[in-house]
């Protein structure tokens, strides 16, 4: 008794199979094709179940948050902006993308990683759950089994390809073959095609299956109490060991297992999102813990001057001038001749495609549309190419659309929280414009040129 | 003359055959640049998990229920289950910031230190475990206290 006490949950007892279907069954136990060698007593439809519809809503959310963050970068505006030029189709749902919220890409791309983290726990159960079928014989049972195998195979690569890719991405561990956006974007089809599939394959059987556990009647359950089990009949039965070893936990016990994984996961990286005092709380993650600086300039940093390979002899208030280009031709403008224009100010985040981001900071400059105004775009400002003087780097151009130029939060911005900007957040002057992707947002602007792209 | 092999529901080709149609049109693409690379991380990714990561974890599993089970303390399972699985899942998905493979980028990048991150992976696994620990310590008195006096 005493030691029942600390087995944690309770447990479905499983009856070991009547003599003649032990006998019946290929139950040699030293090969994973045998059903007996896979002993786990919580393998079985409900455990899957119940991971698949999560990881159903969950893969959604970020298929769709992904595609949404690609609309950020509006790829269709200019090729400097696509990193994915032969998408064809693919790209069918572009949009242009609006400034209103402010923070919309910060929720969006905060919620694709944050996720993205979150389900680690829920994808590694579920595969585990469903392990034993990866050496099922006979590998084929039909034409429809054979393609549905096949997919499998797209299913299960694609889904820990993205993972991976996501995961290292963030981590700026660059080893995967490639640049990461199409490796992640068409990574995601892939993946994604093979998704649809099996959702629409699967879900049936896993919502009869939650629904069956919840009065009473797991077909799992049955089957190892010795009903008949289907060889890998879409009920599932089969996922359940016919020799099952004594349990250590309870299937429900083992989902608030990998449950509490996933809040552990999420709790540790969720505060690189939100920033302030919740940063700190994310311990493991990229952009969590400490800011890299104090003061004005202290927040967060993409990429610095450094690794920029930004020369403080080109920025200096001598060097340093904005080449402006539009209808009427070309401008040229130190720092002080900026000074000079009307300032605003708007209070804007960074946030990262890598998912992290910083709460608002009051960023102070000109207006992209008064600077448009300066070169003969009065009224209705067009798009504008932005050039960094940064020299290498994916992002060291960019082109903003004329809704973002029209926004009068968009600035060029010379200052940030009352302060000069730092050479890491762009010294002498950096774009910044309300819920644009991180990178679009320009530092060390050296020209600007304004007309429709 | 052999049997023919059974075709299986047509529903289910139909709709096999769309999403191989949807795969190959962005599979084209995502191998396009280096094909050989990309098709390997993206079978390997899943020998890798099914064929070394799983049956790793799961022997890991088998050797600590039955350790425990020699031990006759084979309840306790859950206590250690728990904490090592956290914290191995977040050295995998932090691996290279733990590590510090990823040390220089980071810091020239982002201008952080990457230095804190073994010591604080090392940090929460050391909660972990000892949070576990005495959550067993605490449940192993209240069940010695509530165990009845013998009777004669």
């Amino acid at each position: 008794m005493r030691r029942q006490r600390f087995v944690m949950g309770c447990a479905p007892l499983h009856q070991p199979l009547p003599a003649y279907r032990r006998i019946m069954r290929d139950d040699r136990p030293r090969l994973p094709s045998s059903p007996g060698f896979w002993r786990s007593p919580l393998r079985g439809p409900w455990f899957t179940s119940m991971l698949g519809l999560v990881l159903l809503v969950g893969i959604t959310v970020l298929f769709v948050t992904g595609l949404v963050s690609y609309a950020a970068y509006n790829p269709g505006l200019d090729p400097v902006n696509d990193q994915t030029p032969g998408k064809g189709f693919l790209g069918f749902y572009l949009f242009a993308w609006p400034t209103n919220p402010h923070w919309l890409y910060r929720a969006t791309q905060g919620l694709h990683v944050t996720l993205g983290i979150t389900l680690i726990p829920v994808l590694l159960a579920k595969l585990w759950s469903v392990v034993p079928r990866l050496f099922a014989l006979p590998p084929a049972r039909s034409l429809a089994h054979a393609l549905e195998r096949i997919s499998l195979l797209l299913l299960v690569g694609g889904g820990l390809f993205e993972f991976t890719t996501g995961v290292l991405n963030v981590q700026l561990d660059y080893v995967f073959p490639g640049s990461f956006y199409p490796l992640h974007f068409y990574g995601a089809w892939v993946f994604f095609a093979a998704f649809v599939a099996h959702a629409v394959l699967k879900v049936p059987t896993a919502l009869r299956n939650a629904r069956r556990r919840r009065a009473g009647q797991e077909p799992g359950a049955h089957a190892a109490a010795g009903e008949p089990l289907t060889a890998a009949g879409p009920g599932g039965g089969d996922l359940v060991s016919p020799r099952p070893d004594p349990p250590t936990v309870s299937r429900r016990g083992a989902l608030w297992f990998v449950g509490g994984a996933s809040l552990l996961l999420f709790a540790t990286t969720v505060g690189q999102s939100i920033g302030g005092a919740l940063r700190r709380t994310a311990l493991l993650a990229p952009h969590g813990g400490a800011d890299p600086g104090s003061g004005p300039n202290g927040f967060q940093i993409n990429k610095t001057a450094a690794y920029a390979g930004i020369d403080a002899a080109e920025t200096g208030e001598e060097a340093w001038r904005l080449v402006v280009t539009g209808r009427t031709g070309t401008v040229r403008l130190g720092r002080a001749d900026l000074l000079r224009m009307p300032l605003h100010s708007s209070a804007l985040p960074i946030a990262c495609v890598e998912g992290w981001s910083t709460a608002d900071q009051w960023w102070r400059g000109v207006r992209l549309r008064d600077l448009a105004a300066l070169v003969g775009h009065d009224g209705d400002p067009p798009d504008v190419f932005v050039e960094s003087l940064q020299r290498h780097g994916a992002f060291r151009r960019a082109a903003l659309r004329a809704n973002q130029v029209a926004d009068p939060r968009s600035l060029l911005a010379l200052y940030v929280n009352g302060e000069e900007l730092s050479p890491d957040h762009g010294y002498p002057a950096r774009i910044i414009v309300p819920a644009a992707p991180g990178v679009l947002n320009t530092k060390w602007v050296a020209r600007l040129t304004f007309g429709d792209l | 003359m052999r049997p023919r092999p059974p075709l299986g529901n047509p529903f289910q080709i139909l709709l096999l055959a769309c999403s191989f149609a949807l795969a190959g049109y962005a599979g084209v693409r995502l191998f396009a640049d280096d094909w050989t690379a990309v098709a390997l991380w993206l079978v390997g990714a899943a020998l890798l998990h099914d064929l070394v990561l799983l049956p790793l974890y799961s022997l890991a599993d088998r050797a600590l229920v039955r350790g425990l089970g020699a031990a006759r303390r084979r309840e306790w399972t859950m206590y250690v289950r728990v904490p090592a699985a956290l914290s191995g899942l977040l050295l995998l998905v932090w691996f290279p910031l733990i590590s510090g493979m990823v040390d220089r980028r980071y810091r020239t990048a982002t201008g952080l230190s990457a230095d804190g991150y073994p010591a604080r992976w090392l940090l929460i696994t050391a909660v972990l475990f000892g949070g576990s620990a005495l959550l067993l310590a605490v449940r192993l008195r209240r069940a010695t206290k509530r165990r009845p006096p013998a009777v004669h």
